[in-house]
């Protein structure tokens, strides 16, 4: 009896219960083109969003890209392309390089100033069929972007000796805390953690505490933890299951990011994108270390996974939710595959392989 | 020593840094054999600049100071020239500074080079946010340049910290001796305690001006779980091993970190950190026992 029933039961088991599509009922005119603005970029950054063109075309996404080249050379980002995302109100980019040891400060980093981006989220989660050492790993960290350790203040006091300084504001602690609170309320996210080291600077990490403090009293049903900066790391390359929300200041979030990201399968697959009141510009999640280098660039294995997730998000975040889910389960598939892999995940295939894949997949 | 936090008196642990000039912190990270971790191959010694940096305690509110020139004396009804100094503080903006100096750049490099060379390891990084804090780890970079220089057998290189955290969690084999200021080197140093074990299996020392080193364990004081027996007090012992090495008594540094590694590669004494339910003294009598 037991023989004959194990075939039975692992057939009704497997038998797909048909899911009913999501029904979004948009407003009548909704699915006209919308502009987004792009920004290849240097390094990889062509290659990579020449990659997000080709799918949104396959896909007859309703978005239309204005092209505009920066590059991190150049003094600042050139008014033309801050008026084109005034315009747009979303844009799309790859990574501007930053020259090391001086002179001009980070492209990225004016943009977002410029801007008002105050809010960076990276999504961190372990992509099915990629082997990683770790499992579980579902972390978004949301980075507080305008100040702190990045707000470009430093002088010399005497030769040899130079001092910069960290601001922390309650206005941008606030707002920060506010954005993670709200993200995991709509997300449905049970945690939220704020990284600090406020036993060595009381006061302004103290401050960034308070703020978050503050706001999750007006969030009961989520619960809010606070934890060291380097404790932090420390769990996170060993359990890093425990860990849902995090909000954190400037610098220690792109540390974390970065750690997080690399624990779930490196920087070339995590989406992410920094979002102010009324503009949000989607990028590759975790910077890959001022754009990658130039053997990435030659042989044309640049991953282009980090960017489609991230487009896939920006389309979500413009309200065509179908496109979302179709490209999302397209690039899963490819990865859950396996055949089509750019080194950077241990495979020897180049970035048009992989796009190609993704095209295939589409439905 | 415990620390409040958010609030209080600073950090004694600080204190004790500043008054014996202990400028590097020397944390040694090697995967246990015997106990396994998800990774398996770490083997770097992390030197941290101690003194300086972000951990100055330099903060403030930011405030501005108002004067007042004219003041009408409403009895007098006369308008008098009148200087009211005051001080206005504005509310929620707090500056902390960080402070590199060429003198303790210097210093912690040198360091690092010949700790490299005396303990034939190959290559040394320099971890910094040199693209976004120019100035200042652009100078902490410049002194780990000219110190290289002296060096021409060891390799060199210099490693962004965000990059770094990704190449660490991913494979930590690419790193060897790794050199940097405070914060990042608290951060980077505690990430590669997690990669070997956690806190309760990391030793460090603390070098000062004049063959001055202090070894502690780098955990807190975990408040929690004191005075239950419970510690695991390898840490402690692997620090004092690493003191031993410092004093030059290499064969008895090597008798007792043989007998820890032993006891930890058997598996029947464990302390709870380690996933065994051993105490503290009787975990120390197996070590004692394998000596």
């Amino acid at each position: 009896m037991a023989r004959r029933s194990l075939p039975l039961l692992k057939h009704l088991l497997s038998r797909r219960i048909p899911t009913r599509s999501v029904t979004y009922m948009h407003r009548p005119g909704d699915g006209s083109p919308r502009p987004v603005t792009l920004i290849p970029g240097d390094g990889i950054g062509p290659l990579v969003t020449g990659a997000v063109e080709q799918v949104m075309s396959a896909m007859h996404a309703p978005v239309y890209f204005e092209k505009f080249e920066v590059h991190g050379r150049m003094k600042a980002v050139p008014p033309e392309v801050v008026e084109s995302i005034r315009k747009n109100k979303v844009c799309l980019k790859g990574g501007l390089v930053t020259p090391m040891g001086g002179g001009v400060s980070s492209l990225n980093v004016q943009l977002r100033k410029e801007l008002d981006l105050y809010a960076s989220l990276v999504n961190c989660f372990n992509l099915p069929g990629l082997p990683t050492r770790h499992d579980n790993v579902d972390i978004v960290v949301i980075r507080e972007n305008t100040e702190g350790e990045y707000s470009g203040l430093e002088h010399e006091v005497v030769p040899g000796v130079v001092e910069s300084l960290k601001v922390i504001t309650k206005f941008c602690s606030e707002r920060i805390a506010k954005y993670a609170f709200e993200y995991a309320y709509l997300n449905n996210r049970k945690k939220v953690t704020a990284v600090h080291k406020a036993n060595i600077m009381k006061l302004a990490d103290g401050l960034f505490l308070e703020s978050c403090r503050e706001v999750a009293t007006k969030y009961p049903g989520i619960k809010y933890s606070e934890i060291i900066v380097d404790n932090c790391c420390m769990q996170l390359v060993s359990k890093p299951e425990q860990f849902d929300v995090m909000v954190t200041p400037n610098l220690y979030g792109n540390l974390v990011a970065n750690t997080a990201a690399g624990i779930a399968g490196g920087t070339g697959v995590m989406p992410g994108g920094n979002v102010g009141a009324e503009h949000a510009v989607f990028e590759q999640g975790a910077s890959a270390g001022n754009v990658g280098d130039d053997k990435i660039v030659e042989q044309n294995s640049a991953n282009p996974v980090a960017l489609l997730l991230s487009s896939a998000m920006m389309l979500r975040h413009l309200q065509f939710p179908a496109f979302a889910d179709r490209l999302e389960t397209a690039v899963e598939q490819v990865i859950l595959e396996g055949k089509y892999r750019t080194k950077d995940l241990g495979g020897t295939s180049t970035t048009q392989e992989v796009v190609d894949a993704v095209i295939d997949a589409l439905d | 020593m415990a620390t409040p936090i958010g609030k209080g008196h600073r950090s004694l642990n600080l204190t004790l840094r500043k008054e014996l000039n202990l400028y590097a912190n020397v944390r040694p990270c090697h995967s246990l054999p015997g106990y396994k971790t998800r990774y398996d191959n770490v083997n770097l010694i992390t030197i941290r600049e101690n003194t300086e940096g972000e951990y100055s305690g330099l903060e403030h509110q930011v405030s501005f100071t108002t004067i007042d020139m004219t003041y009408y004396h409403p009895i007098s009804d006369q308008y008098n020239l009148f200087s009211n100094f005051g001080v206005q503080v504005v509310r929620g903006v707090v500056e902390s500074l960080k402070i590199i100096t060429r003198q303790a750049s210097l210093r912690v490099a040198e360091y690092a080079f010949h700790y490299a060379k005396a303990h034939g390891r190959e290559r040394v990084s320099a971890i910094h946010k040199a693209n976004i804090m120019q100035k200042t780890d652009g100078l902490f970079l410049k002194c780990c340049r000219e110190v290289a220089e002296k060096y021409p057998e060891i390799t060199y290189e210099e490693v962004v910290i965000d990059n770094c955290c990704m190449m660490l969690v991913k494979n930590p084999a690419l790193f060897d001796v790794l050199v940097m200021p405070n914060l990042y080197g608290d951060i980077i140093s505690d990430l590669c305690a997690g990669l070997v074990g956690g806190l309760g299996l990391t030793p460090s020392c603390n070098i000062g001006e004049g063959g001055i080193a202090l070894a502690e364990a780098v955990h807190g004081s975990a408040p929690d779980i004191a005075g239950k027996n419970l510690a695991n007090p390898t840490a402690l012992l692997l620090s004092a091993v690493t003191m031993l090495r410092h004093l030059n008594l290499h064969d008895k540094a090597e008798q007792i970190q043989k007998a820890i590694l032993n006891t930890i590669a058997e598996g029947k004494y464990r302390t709870a950190d380690l996933g065994g339910s051993s105490k503290t003294t009787e975990f120390t009598k197996a070590i004692i026992d394998h000596l």
